[in-house]
């Protein structure tokens, strides 16, 4: 603790650099240490946000990826980084996780320190920061895209964004997904999305688009009834942030497929 | 070269202590109370400036006196929790660690500096009953010259406080409800030397520590006047 000539602003990524600098990544040592290629990561496949009535909806498979194998069949891709907002990741699944940790510490420090927590478009361009920081990892491979979605009270409604490496984002006025299997959930959600949807309308778009990108894309998990692993979805409203439950999930998709059934012939 | 004056080290820590005292007693008190299932700070202040802050989940803070001097330190104190936090667990944030870093911090400012810290400060941890060994509440409470005192059920803060402490050690009893603490932390504050007689909600400035709270791991909550109006009546 310095009183006097510490670091005195409101940014947890700041002080991170200033005065612990040992504790950023240091790319360029990092990768100046590697020979040749990087090992497998584990990836993490396809998210989905969407805007409905009441705000955003996050959803994101289970599934994680290294190569053609399975690294994880239960991993969490879908944070909520404080009690109005959403990360959703997809990419190499270490530094993605690792920056929603830190995009959370960081809007909760600002809240304390300032007493009043950032505004959704100020968290939206803090994670743009951390992406742009991520580029040199993301030229050697360690990709990080993740979805962010969250409730502006300044201007009651949901909003959501996307991102690209370089920390260029890009705000959605409906719905995106990103990962391995964003192109056929895009597809599906084209077709079945409605502007101002209720809840459960919103919920039975993502999953009908995550079951989509399950049965198109082979790193896309789908619903694992053996081990009973569904998508997780989250909602961000102007109550905060809830989790829709297993058994919901469960019974949505139940009608997903029973629609979808053909006879064998 | 101007050669230095010799200076009696008594003298002048006695000098440091009567200004540092002077500067403290000028503001108004805090009161830190234990009730049935949190802790609650309580001052008077009815400005935008906040005198009590949130640290981390479990662990609050409240300065008297100079307010650029004890902002900043509650700012240091954040600082060091959330790195703390970030480079091992949220668990092992603990308030006995940060109340001994703030006891040398301004320890070490009382002896270097000619002006000591204005100030006086409590660090509260509430405890949590699914984790065995750490289930008590503490408050720590920080002299201007570093002196660290461990209190057990309520701590006061400020100059003039000595009706509010005789205040409180009459009244206060563990394990009151939140409302009756309210009252009997406002009670106090108004027996205060100088402070008002009586106190209204948009005057006080109320933040609990609870114990229970739903709330993803953060404990603190700031009362609004009127929340505070609702459990002054219950």
């Amino acid at each position: 603790m310095r009183f006097r000539d510490g670091y005195n602003g409101s940014s947890f990524m700041e002080l991170l650099e200033i005065e612990h600098p040992h504790l950023t990544p240091n790319w360029d040592r990092l990768f100046a240490a590697t020979v040749g290629e990087l090992p497998a990561v584990a990836h993490g496949t396809t998210v989905i946000g969407l805007r409905f009535a009441d705000g955003t909806m996050v959803a994101g498979d289970r599934l994680a990826t290294m190569d053609y194998r399975v690294a994880m069949r239960d991993i969490e891709k879908v944070f909520a980084t404080d009690d109005y907002s959403l990360m959703a990741i997809a990419g190499a699944a270490g530094p993605a996780i690792e920056m929603a940790r830190l995009l959370g510490i960081q809007f909760e420090h600002h809240e304390k320190i300032e007493g009043e927590p950032l505004e959704l478009e100020g968290k939206a361009n803090t994670l743009a920061h951390l992406i742009k920081q991520n580029l040199p990892a993301a030229m050697q491979g360690l990709v990080v895209v993740p979805l962010f979605a969250g409730y502006d009270r300044r201007r009651r409604m949901g909003r959501l964004w996307r991102y690209e490496v370089t920390g260029g984002r890009y705000e959605e006025k409906e719905y995106d997904s990103v990962g391995s299997g964003s192109l056929f959930a895009r597809e599906s959600l084209k077709k079945s999305f409605q502007p101002g949807a209720s809840r459960d309308q919103a919920l039975r778009m993502v999953l009908e688009a995550l079951a989509d990108a399950a049965d198109e894309d082979r790193g896309t998990g789908g619903v694992d009834t053996v081990r009973e692993i569904y998508p997780r979805v989250k909602t961000c409203t102007s109550e905060g942030i809830e989790e829709i439950s297993d058994s919901r999930i469960a019974q949505i998709h139940q009608s997903i497929i029973d629609g979808r059934r053909r006879p064998v012939e | 070269m101007a050669f230095p004056y010799y200076v009696n080290p008594e003298q002048m820590t006695q000098d440091k202590a009567e200004f540092a005292r002077k500067g403290i007693a000028r503001g108004k008190s805090i009161v830190t109370l234990e009730y049935d299932v949190g802790i609650l700070l309580l001052a008077e202040n009815p400005f935008k400036l906040s005198k009590i802050g949130e640290i981390y989940d479990r662990i609050a803070f409240a300065g008297v006196g100079k307010f650029s001097e004890f902002d900043r330190l509650r700012k240091m104190g954040i600082q060091w929790a959330d790195v703390e936090g970030y480079r091992f667990s949220r668990d092992d944030v603990r308030g006995k660690a940060l109340a001994n870093l703030y006891s040398q911090a301004i320890g070490e400012e009382f002896n270097r500096s000619i002006k000591p810290f204005e100030v006086e400060i409590v660090v509260a941890e509430v405890g949590d009953p699914q984790f065995a060994g750490h289930e008590a509440n503490a408050l720590y409470q920080v002299s201007f010259d570093g002196t660290i005192q461990d209190q057990t059920g309520f701590c006061v803060i400020g100059g003039s406080d000595d009706a509010m402490r005789g205040h409180m050690v009459a009244n206060f009893r563990p394990g009151l409800p939140l409302g009756d603490a309210l009252r009997l932390g406002r009670d106090a504050l108004q027996m205060a030397e100088n402070g008002s007689p009586e106190l209204a909600p948009e005057s006080l400035e109320a933040c609990l520590l609870e114990a229970e709270s739903q709330r993803r791991g953060r404990k603190f909550r700031r009362l609004s006047a009127d929340d505070v109006r609702d459990l002054l009546g219950a």
